[in-house]
């Protein structure tokens, strides 16, 4: 490996590291502007991590070292994720240590290092927030796995980089398994990422609040953390989807022309499907909880589609 | 690697034979409990690294042969050690070692059976799951079996004066025998006509595809019975609560394996060259039990009969592979048949460790509070701090989350999946992607349980007084647990490593061998072309990094200033540790999606009760279509029969006259 593949890995992280926070403010701009709302900045994000850094940390009592231990282990885990998604370039040094399963596999970790975190405290909130959080990500992690298997199929393969290369390589085609495959993903973006209508972010309501209840004991530097690990989470779930059905212009060598183009392109990708996912949100109503089962039900059924349309017509 | 004069497999031998004579000398002082905890137990332990050393160095070592003039004259033991063999002795080898360390401090005085003749049991159980491995023809194996199955049975009833544990080892032993007579008459089948029993006979015997399919129907029902293949899984749930912990953990980790080990053998090595629709039905049998045992797993408030259900699950997710593996080899994909096969072993190795190391746990837990009810834990990682943290890496490593071991086995077998669509039969190549469908659902199930094991046990606040005097485990204890979870841990970080160890497995069964990359050694590279990888070490070093980094920057750019206080109560006050989701609570979601599967008896308050109750029962389905109606069916049947007894001797004259006269008939 060249030093200069590791020179663009690391710009690739702290590029991700910047814009996710960015990102989740662009996406509450479009929101607000939509909702005929006068919109925050779009660096709110920042201010509020910044504001939390400074503050004092206050824990219970009877919290563990595991409580403690989570917000690093999650933000790690969404960093390791950031490292590994192609979303400026293909050919890096980290991409190849996980594939799009072993990166699903990772994001499961996130998710039961923070609902253990919430079960550690004891509280009502904070198992019932656990509880919801797993019963989602149970059934989120299927759909994106089928939607995994679709798009491998295609390319046959399970790494991400390599999927982006092969799919942008060929001409396009309004490919009717993909399209299948993407709406099933927009459904699972939306559970994981605790947003309309699986979850509201803006909200503390405790009957329908699910990734807030997990957090609902954390303070100062470690809500930042988990704060951050969330906009990053969606960063990279909005990167998957690039590289999975619009991989054209991410980089595949480290020629600098190529990369500041990729990196434009980004993010005017992200432009776009922030508003996208502000509209879905706006116009979308919030689900009561045990709808949710239906709705990613709905997901995984739509990847099963694509599967089987992928398989019966081979497109 | 040179052994000298000795071969492996005459170590092989002497080490299982030591083990015997460790259960013997048990039976020397059989009311010291220190003498069998302090010596026999760790020399066992000792014992068991040894086999799994020696097992590791004959994998490369070839196929050796054997032949003991023991047991009934003109029928001497043939015994043989090939790479299958090895891969499974390691297993035991290992696994058992953790557990007879952590054995060595579990047992206490009184638990029913005396602790030498525990010692001897136990013992024995390990030789003879190791000489089931060795055994090279039907009858040294089915007495090897029959050991095994015995000697677990008195080990699950340690504590025979309590009613429930007599009945679940009856149970166990019922449906260990009915799984023993169809592996008998697998054999039976398998001799094609030589009469020989030896396993050499049985591969030269090339039997027509109407005699293989029922001797493969019979091993599926023998061995699926053993391991806990849903249907014939009913005793699983039963027994392993039931026994001693560190006898769970050999059960669950270990002979649930071996099991496997025999399905392996006959359907690769014994029946020739298996039919690709055979691997159908463990196929659908494994998915099944895949689904059917984590949904149960996630209703239980018992957490050793959670592990059990969480057994089956894995048993599931380990039949699913066989049979994919059967159904490749038959199309001749023989590439993908061996990838197959190795992510079965690898699953089965990776189960030994982790679900020993949670069986363990949940020991250390029962004897530091009494407790097998998940409603009356919780908290324990404060008090128990060993005990919770070392369980957490069996409980990530269950969960099938990477960088631990339980991800490798269930990627490569994902990744496995992903090429079954080349199958060259219609229909067949759309349904088996589906198949990993399915196995994503219960590998993110198992995610689920394991959030609620670990949670409702070691998090949270204690929800019962009595949890404050709880202790950590002792040293001997730690030391068991601490070597599982190294082995999970290892497991998961170097899987190039394992992997290349087991295609000589694959080799020897003529599925051909994975093929060869220019990866380096840290990077899982299962199929070349596929560009497919996986590398856990870089994995981990990324997370440690970004972990280190954030602590450090987080301590030098900000403060460290941190405050104690009382637990949000949303200003009411008086949070208590009844507030808690329950054990019940935490299930009912997958109770509320999965409802058809469960049986529920459910008795609600209503707002007029002076005493509100609430009652929930959660049964077995297929234990209440299946088994149930058995007893009185049999009953009936031998009320019919009874009619024969007449109790005058000239009626049974009669029957000994006409017996006579229809053989006569049929002789002449």
């Amino acid at each position: 490996m060249k030093i200069v593949d590791w020179i663009v890995q690391l710009m690739g992280i702290a590029l991700a590291l910047a814009a996710a926070p960015v990102f989740l403010g662009w996406v509450n701009q479009c929101r607000a502007w939509l909702q005929n709302r006068s919109a925050p900045s779009i660096l709110q994000p920042y201010r509020g991590i910044r504001k939390l850094f400074h503050k004092d940390a206050v824990i219970a009592e009877n919290a563990s070292r595991l409580f403690r231990l989570a917000p690093y282990v999650v933000f790690g885990a969404m960093v390791a994720a950031a490292a590994v998604i192609p979303s400026v370039a293909t050919r890096l040094p980290i991409t190849r240590a996980a594939d799009a399963i072993a990166l699903v596999g990772l994001l499961a970790t996130a998710r039961v290092f923070l609902s253990l975190a919430a079960m550690d405290i004891g509280t009502a909130f904070g198992t019932l927030g656990a509880r919801r959080e797993m019963m989602i990500g149970f059934l989120a992690e299927p759909a994106l796995l089928v939607v995994i298997f679709v798009v491998s199929l295609t390319s046959a393969t399970t790494a991400l980089p390599i999927i982006a290369e092969r799919l942008s390589a060929q001409t396009f085609v309004l490919n009717p398994s993909l399209a299948f495959t993407a709406v099933a993903f927009t459904m699972v973006l939306l559970a994981e990422n605790a947003r309309i209508p699986v979850d509201n972010p803006a909200t503390h309501l405790e009957l329908t609040m699910i990734h807030e209840a997990l957090l609902l004991e954390y303070s100062a530097r470690h809500l930042a953390l988990m704060e951050w690990a969330a906009a990053l989470k969606l960063f990279n779930y909005a990167c998957i989807g690039f590289a999975v059905f619009i991989p054209w212009g991410i980089a595949t060598s480290d020629a600098p022309l190529g990369l500041t183009l990729s990196v434009v392109l980004l993010g005017a990708k992200l432009a776009i499907a922030g508003a996208g996912l502000a509209f879905i949100e706006t116009v979308s109503a919030k689900l009561r909880v045990f709808r949710a089962p239906e709705f990613l039900a709905t997901a995984f059924l739509f990847a099963v589609l694509g599967l089987l349309v992928r398989l019966l017509l081979g497109a | 690697m040179n052994f000298g004069s000795t071969s492996p497999l005459t170590l092989c031998v002497l080490l299982l034979a030591s083990w015997c004579l460790v259960g013997l000398a048990g039976m020397a002082r059989p009311l010291s409990l220190a003498f069998v905890g302090r010596t026999l137990f760790p020399l066992g332990a000792v014992l068991g690294v040894a086999l799994a050393v020696v097992a590791a160095m004959s994998l490369t070592h070839g196929t050796e042969q054997l032949v003991l003039p023991i047991g009934l004259p003109d029928l001497p033991a043939h015994l043989r050690l090939d790479a299958l063999s090895g891969v499974f002795l390691i297993l035991l080898g290992a696994a058992s070692a953790g557990i007879s360390i952590f054995a060595a401090g579990y047992f206490r005085q009184g638990e029913g059976t005396a602790p030498g003749l525990l010692c001897l049991q136990y013992h024995l159980f390990l030789a003879s799951m190791g000489f089931v491995l060795l055994a090279d023809d039907a009858y040294a194996f089915m007495l090897a079996w029959e050991t095994m199955a015995l000697s677990s049975y008195f080990l699950v009833t340690t504590q025979h004066r309590i009613p429930e544990i007599r009945r679940a080892g009856f149970l166990y032993l019922v449906m260990a025998h009915l799984g023993a007579i169809a592996i008998l008459l697998s054999f039976g089948i398998l001799q094609g006509g030589s009469w020989h029993f030896t396993f050499d006979a049985m591969r030269a015997a090339h039997l027509h595809a109407n005699w293989a399919t029922p001797a493969f129907c019979l091993a599926l029902l023998g061995f699926g019975a053993k391991a806990g293949l849903v249907p014939v899984h009913v005793w699983l749930p039963e027994a392993h609560p039931a026994a001693p912990s560190p006898v769970s953990a050999l059960m669950s980790g270990v002979m649930l394996e071996i099991a496997l080990y025999g399905m392996i053998r006959v359907s690769f090595d014994l029946l020739g060259q298996p039919l690709w629709w055979w691997g159908l039905l463990p196929l659908s049998l494994g998915l099944f039990s895949a689904l059917y045992g984590v949904v149960f797993a996630a209703a239980q408030t018992d957490m050793k009969r959670l592990l059990a259900y969480s057994s089956i699950e894995n048993i599931g997710i380990m039949f699913t592979g066989l049979g994919l593996a059967i159904v490749f080899t038959g199309v001749g994909m023989r590439a993908a048949a061996a990838l197959t096969l190795i992510a079965v072993m690898y699953h089965a190795l990776n189960h030994a460790f982790m679900k020993s190391l949670l069986f363990l746990g949940t020991g250390a837990v029962l004897h530091a509070t009494g407790e097998r009810n998940l409603g009356r834990l919780g908290g324990l990682i404060h008090r128990m701090p060993w005990v919770a943290w070392l369980t957490l890496i069996g409980v990530l490593a269950v969960a099938g989350l990477p960088p631990l071991n339980g991800f490798v086995s269930e990627w490569l077998l994902l990744q496995s999946f992903l090429l079954s669509y080349k199958v060259p039969h219609p229909f067949i190549n759309m349904l088996l992607p589906l198949g990993a469908a399915l196995l994503a659902l219960a590998a993110a199930l198992a995610g689920y349980v394991m959030v609620k094991f670990f949670g409702v046990i070691f998090l949270g606040q204690p929800r019962e007084s009595t949890l404050q005097q709880a202790h950590d485990a002792g040293f001997a204890e730690r030391l068991g647990l601490t070597w599982l979870a190294l082995g999970c841990v290892l497991l998961g970080f170097f899987p190039t490593t394992v992997i290349s160890r087991f295609s000589i497995v694959t080799k020897q069964l003529a599925l051909g061998e994975l093929p060869s990359s220019n990866a380096p050694w840290w990077l899982l590279v299962p199929i070349p072309e596929r560009e497919s990888s996986y590398a856990p070490l870089v994995f981990f070093a990324v997370i440690l990094a970004v972990v280190t980094l954030a602590t450090i920057s987080v301590r030098f750019f900000y403060h460290q200033r941190m405050r104690r206080v009382a637990p949000w109560d949303c200003g009411f006050g008086g949070l208590t540790s009844r507030m808690q989701d329950t054990a019940e609570g935490f299930g009912q979601p997958i109770r509320h999606l999965f409802q058809p599967l469960f049986f529920i008896v459910r008795e609600l308050p209503t707002p007029f009760d002076a005493k509100p109750k609430y009652r929930l029962e959660i049964g077995d389905r297929i234990w209440r279509a299946l088994y149930q109606p058995l007893g009185p069916l049999v009953r009936r049947v031998a009320d019919k029969v009874a009619w024969l007894q007449q109790g005058r001797i000239a009626t049974y004259l009669l029957y000994s006259f006409v017996t006579l006269v229809v053989l006569l008939a049929l002789m002449l």
